[in-house]
């Protein structure tokens, strides 16, 4: 069907919650009504790292006035298990308490205020156990989840063994918090004849509603799970919703009374997983023009006390070092430790910020010690024509924008005279100095789980012709169920106030995959216009004989503008749904997509894991302070690859959310625990996500123009992680701009996270000669 | 009568019976079931829960204020009014606060979005926000995860400034903030504002225990964040003879310790650039229109931000009792940490700043994490007097973060005085402050670093006055010591 010039595909549309975001009429989970007896629940967590648990004593707790129960291990009648993979993930400890924060028992009671004072009463008989808190005590007391994970291509030994360049170094990232401004939260409310409403912020409702009936003993279908929309995921929603909403549905049933669970920011922080640290050890060689020749790189991931995802995570941030460049040779390996820490989970990037990051300290290291400029040998690197387009895993690079994305934003930002005018104020200047980096990114967009890849929607169109669409997919801002609409309105010509998207739900649409890795409007698009579609040509028939046009040229009526056209005579919808109806069609459908052609296998490290790569590049200029290593973004130009945009104004608000998300995790956030694993920086007091001066006042986005994908919902692309990467371009300028303290052809000493005293550590670093 | 009364929404209600501890977000969401307002973290650092109350400035004019409803407790609302994201919206449509962020995509999972539009109604009606980056200010204290802030920064430049003329704006012209006075309690707990200081020393004397409280930014943690249930609550609010800001004749000038931070940083913009360049980075907005010199000041906290600029500029602190006024000089008001010279049954009133003689240079700077609304590494304040030879004749040193008060480095001061002021002399005052500190290692920052920035904000010091004696805070700009290319 072509597409009308009345189909909002392709333009700019509000977000379809903004009026009800700016009015405060948008619901999240804790703003629903409390229904009648509502009662309110608590975690009591472990206070140490590692422990035996010898007695758990909860008489007193019970015995306060306004405690209605209190939840041990014991109590749960089913599975007491929300390990998303593996299942090492109980969800009340039983025996042992494996990080400082762990559920140990769950207080219910009729106020937070009651329940916080039962929470106080529950006594804890521990042995303390030596915990393992780092890294490396993980390494050298080999505590892993897992065997390693490795892929490679090539001789790497043998392209070491002869390099010009041959370096080797460590490279850490830190962890970060998600901090969706929405803390975890969910409402269990018991329904008749032995079933369970769950309300919960949650990316993965298919996966909560089947731990909640694991734990239950129940089957799934007497569990349902709606998520009315989040105040942010961001990757913390995927797996780590499903163990308080298994707590307040235990406890739900257990005393037949709705139950909430809504954790304060410092519960949160505490007791959820972050996005993975990485420690890094690599071998790097290359030739004196900057050519990559081949990289051996170990990674280390704190994978926490349990799985989770971390496997997963590992696997994508192997698949991700190698970022846009090829690497001729290379060995890389992951290793998942197993640390006394809470467990660490999905973070937009999903283990791909940390593999990259790898790649782009060795490439600026590199362009370091051989004194060019970090674009020009990032540039050289740059995936090209076979055989240079080949990645690690086996997996070719077709459709490759690199060298256009480089050319359009090089120029459009100016980037070579800025960065003379750069260098120029460097050589005149004291304390203040400037840096420029210029950052491109390749990222894999399908879930490396290959079976994840599918999505279903259910479309219903009434008698008036209005519609409710529900899809697989959760709202978390991302401006997903915008897209969803629109798609609809395009697929059946109906206006946007006639279509209503329907809270997730998986009474609806049931054994989704998670909202996650970028994919969400990939696999919920093509299912919802898959159902569109099918109700639509079902609708042509009748709309066909209802405007008198023969039914063999059907094909040539239009739908627009909430009717049906034909040789100048439309068929209003209200009037065409219930004619329908009584010509007995049916009218609601549904529609399902799975991912065709994607494979890979573990064992041989090698296949086609990814069904497309998404792309995009900036440039970054910073100033910093030689006296105290403040910084500041100063101008931030971003070329971003959406494909062909299905709502650009949201694609450009997940561009720039993502970057300063990204700026964060490599500037000012800074998670701290103390020797005895106690997390210390567990609010905004002292955990410092970028506020609105961080953000680079002069920020200039554009989406790359004329770049449709094949074989993608009308040629979009995924566009929620990849931009976050775009942020290493920070770190590159702040290098750039360190190095101006010292002599040239020398490696700059600065970690991430860059706060101002890493950056004034490594300036006096610089200076010494 | 005890009873507390305030208009919400352009409601009047009047209630007894709730904890004088509730706070107001809980009151919204769990009394009135206005669910608009969010909480993102109960303790003032993340703006969802901003809601706009009117207050008075230092002329008496009724103004909007955007305020954190998570650290105020109900009795501090007694008499006033209160706008909630619930009373914008109306059947006219849209406030332009509103209107902007859906129009710049300002919201994406919309959870800090109330906090926003309630932070853009009150800059709405502002008349100071005439360049750019005083929005930054105005902002910085609603965070989002989200957006990447660039359309929120772009709704107001919109909106700021813009002093719609609406059903607000006329509200605001009539509402003088009804009278304060207030005895209050609800089971153990009890909330009293005294209506004047007569009544404030006889509820000292008969309660020993009272607790004194202003803005509530530092004493609400306690209750919101440890749970406190304090038995009795003494709001220094309603006391006219504490609040205000005074040019005495010959220059001094006269804080009252009850006067909110955004009125001081407002009196003190052009007048006393070190002071204005401290507020800038002090707290965010919301934080601002609550926090009092005397709460500040009075936490004797070794972060507390004024103290370093009081103690720099000479400040003498006027503390009253029944007994009558005392003033003592800033340095001898911090006592030990977290500790002041306040007597039992004494407050704070207000402090006195000297006016910068002919000849002086005096800055201050704030280091911390993030720029804005961050607890500082260090802080330091800065003043020294020249002579006509160039030659230091007076010098005050003044650091926060670096000791278990905010202090001055005698030693280095020793240094300064009597020799020409210049690279040599200030590298070797630098060398000294080692002597008189030893910091803390901590979240913040290490031991190394504090000493290092420390040294080296003496050394911006000196860079930066070269031109100008007593530097405004230069916009936009990167560093704390704002020294750029080309200098020395
Ligand atoms: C998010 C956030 C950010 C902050 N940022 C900063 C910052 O950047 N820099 C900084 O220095 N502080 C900061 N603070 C701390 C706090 O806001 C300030 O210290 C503020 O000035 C306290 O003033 P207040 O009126 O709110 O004090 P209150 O909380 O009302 O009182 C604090 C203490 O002072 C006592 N007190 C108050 N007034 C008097 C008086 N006149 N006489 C005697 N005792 C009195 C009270 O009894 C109480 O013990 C921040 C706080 C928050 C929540
Ligand atoms: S809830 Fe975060 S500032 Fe009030
Ligand atoms: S829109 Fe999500 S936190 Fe701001």
């Amino acid at each position: 069907m072509s597409s009308h010039p009345s189909s909002p595909l392709h333009r700019p549309t509000p977000h379809e919650s903004a009026h009800r975001h700016v009015t405060g009429e948008a619901l999240y989970v804790d703003d629903l009504p409390a229904p009648p007896r509502m009662l309110h629940a608590q975690v009591v967590t472990s206070p140490v790292a590692s422990g035996r648990l010898v007695r758990v004593d909860s008489t007193r707790a019970r015995a306060l006035p306004g405690i209605s129960a209190v939840l041990l291990a014991a109590d749960i009648p089913g599975e007491n298990n929300v390990g998303p993979v593996v299942k090492d993930e109980p969800v009340l400890a039983a025996e042992t308490v494996e990080y400082l924060g762990q559920s140990v028992a769950l207080v219910v009671g009729d106020s937070p205020a009651a329940c916080r004072a039962g929470a106080s009463l529950v006594e804890m008989e521990l042995e303390p156990l030596q915990p393992v808190l780092s890294l490396e005590e993980a390494i050298s007391a080999e505590s892993f989840l897992g065997p390693p994970q490795a892929i490679s291509q090539g001789e790497v030994d043998g392209a070491l063994a002869f390099a010009p360049l041959r370096f080797s170094g460590e490279v850490r990232s830190g962890a970060q918090d998600h901090f969706y401004l929405e803390t975890q939260v969910s409402l269990a409310v018991p329904e008749e004849g032995g079933a369970l409403k769950v309300y919960c912020s949650t990316q993965h409702p298919s996966e909560v509603q089947h731990l909640v009936a694991h734990a239950l003993g129940w089957g799934s279908h007497q569990v349902t799970v709606e998520v009315p929309r989040m105040g942010g995921g961001f990757g913390g929603k995927e797996t780590q919703a499903a163990p308080f909403a298994v707590l307040a549905s235990l406890a739900a049933v257990k005393l037949g009374r709705p139950v909430k669970l809504w954790l304060n920011r410092d519960q949160d922080m505490a007791q959820t997983g972050k996005r993975h640290p990485f420690l890094a050890r690599f071998e790097a060689g290359f030739d004196a023009e900057g050519h990559l020749l081949g990289l051996d790189a170990r990674l280390y991931s704190d994978g926490g006390w349990a799985t989770d995802l971390s496997r997963a995570i590992m696997d994508r941030a192997l698949f991700h070092l190698d970022n846009a460049y090829y690497v001729p040779a290379c060995r890389f390996v992951g290793q998942v430790c197993r640390t006394n820490l809470p467990s660490n989970t999905a973070f937009r990037g999903f283990g791909g910020p940390q593999g990259m990051l790898v790649m782009e300290e060795v490439l600026n290291r590199a362009a370091e010690r051989l004194g060019l400029d970090p674009a020009v040998v990032r540039a050289r690197n740059f995936y090209a024509d076979a055989p240079r387009n080949e990645t690690p895993y086996g997996q070719l690079v077709t459709d490759n924008r690199l060298t256009r994305l480089r050319a359009e934003l090089l120029e459009s930002s100016d980037y070579a005279s800025r960065r003379a005018q750069v260098d120029a104020w460097n050589r005149s200047a004291t304390h203040l100095r400037r840096g420029i980096g210029f950052q491109p990114v390749k990222f894999g967009i399908s879930f490396t789980t290959g079976f994840l890849n599918q999505a279903g929607a259910l479309v219903v169109m009434y008698t008036d012709g209005s519609v409710q669409l529900n899809h697989g997919g959760t709202e978390m801002g991302q401006g997903l169920h915008t897209k969803m609409r629109v798609l609809c309105e395009h697929e059946l010509g109906v206006c946007a106030d006639r279509v209503r998207v329907m809270n997730t739900a998986t009474d609806k649409v049931p054994n989704t995959s998670a909202t996650a890795a970028s994919s969400g409007a990939d696999l919920n698009g093509q299912a919802v216009a898959e159902a569109c579609a099918q109700l639509r040509e079902r609708l042509r028939p009748v709309a066909a004989a209802l405007l008198g046009v023969p039914a063999e040229e059907a094909g040539e009526l239009s739908f627009h503008g909430n009717a049906v056209h034909a040789r100048g005579q439309s068929v209003p919808m209200v009037r065409l749904a219930r004619e329908a109806y009584l010509r007995q069609v049916p009218l609601s459908a549904t529609g399902y997509y799975r991912t065709p052609g994607i494979h890979f296998d573990p064992r041989t490290g090698r296949g086609r894991p990814f069904h497309y790569f998404a792309y995009g590049a900036a440039v970054v200029e910073v100033e910093l302070s030689g006296l105290t290593g403040e910084h500041r973004v100063t101008r931030v130009d971003i070329l971003h690859d959406a494909g062909r945009s299905l709502v650009p104004n949201i694609d450009r608000g997940q561009v720039e959310g993502a970057f300063v998300q990204g700026l964060g995790w490599l500037t000012c956030e800074e998670l701290l625990f103390n020797a005895q694993g106690k997390l210390l920086t567990h609010s905004p007091d002292t955990y410092k996500i970028p506020s609105l001066g961080d953000a680079p006042e002069d920020f200039r986005v554009q989406l790359l123009e004329q770049a449709p994908q094949d074989g993608v919902i009308h040629g979009s692309k995924a566009v929620g992680e990849p931009p976050f990467m775009l942020a290493l371009g920070v770190v590159t300028a702040l290098r750039h701009a360190v190095s101006s303290f010292g002599p040239s052809g020398r490696e700059v000493k600065l970690g991430v996270p860059c706060t101002p005293e890493a950056v004034l550590r490594a300036v006096v670093a610089a200076r010494v000669r | 009568m005890n009873a507390l009364r305030f208009c919400l929404n352009d409601r009047w209600l009047e209630f007894s019976g709730i904890a004088p501890s509730t706070t107001l977000l809980r009151y919204l969401r769990d009394t009135q079931r206005l669910t608009g307002t969010k909480e993102g973290c109960a303790e003032g650092d993340c703006g969802a829960c901003t809601v706009v109350v009117v207050e008075k400035d230092v002329e008496g004019k009724p103004s909007f204020r955007a305020v954190n409803s998570c650290l105020l407790l109900l009795p501090m609302l007694h008499g006033k009014r209160i706008y909630t994201v619930e009373a914008l919206n109306s059947a006219e449509g849209l406030h332009p606060a509103q209107a902007a962020l859906v129009e710049h995509a300002g919201s994406q999972c919309g959870y800090c979005t109330p906090g926003v539009v309630m932070s853009l109604f009150e800059a709405a009606y502002r008349t100071d926000l005439d360049e750019p980056w005083k929005l930054d200010a105005a902002l910085c204290g609603n965070l989002c995860r989200c957006t990447g802030y660039r359309s929120i920064r772009d709704a107001a430049k919109q909106v700021a400034g813009s002093c719609p003329k609406d059903r607000f704006s006329d509200q605001l012209a009539g509402a003088a903030p009804g009278p304060m006075q207030l005895t209050y309690s609800a089971g153990p707990q009890r909330f009293v504002t005294p209506g004047s200081l007569g009544e404030l020393w006889d509820v000292l004397e008969a309660n020993p225990a009272a607790r004194l409280v202003m803005g509530g930014t530092d004493l609400g943690l306690e209750i919101t964040k440890r749970y406190a249930e304090p038995a009795l609550l003494v709001s220094l609010e309603a006391l006219e003879p504490l609040r205000g800001i005074r040019e005495q004749p010959d220059g001094t000038a006269w804080l009252g310790a009850a006067t909110f931070l955004t009125d001081v940083e407002a009196w003190s913009r052009g007048k006393l650039p070190p002071l204005e360049r401290m507020l800038r980075y002090f707290g965010a907005r919301q934080v601002k229109n609550r926090a009092t010199v005397g709460g500040n000041l009075c936490t004797a906290s070794p972060i507390g931000d004024l103290a370093p600029v009081l103690l720099a500029l000479g400040a003498r602190f006027v503390l009253a009792s029944r007994a009558g006024e005392r003033r003592v000089p800033a340095e001898e008001f911090f006592l030990a940490y977290r500790k002041t010279a306040l007597g039992p049954r004494e407050v704070l009133a207000a402090v006195e700043v000297p006016p910068l003689p002919p000849g002086a240079r005096a800055s201050s700077y704030k280091v911390s994490k993030r720029r804005e609304m961050d607890i500082s590494t260090v802080s330091a304040a800065f003043f020294v007097q020249l002579d006509d030879g160039g030659r230091v004749t007076a010098a005050r040193l003044a650091y926060g973060g670096m000791a278990a008060t905010p202090a001055r480095s005698r030693s280095a001061e020793r240094v300064l005085v009597g020799n020409p002021w210049g690279l040599e002399t200030v590298t070797a005052a630098a060398n000294e402050l080692t002597r008189d500190f030893t910091p803390l290692t901590d979240h913040r920052g290490s031991a190394a670093y504090r000493l290092l920035v420390a040294r080296n904000l003496l050394r911006g010091f000196h860079d930066e006055t070269a031109g100008t004696p007593v530097p405004r805070l230069p916009h936009p700009h990167t560093a704390t010591a704002h020294v750029g290319g080309g200098g020395a």
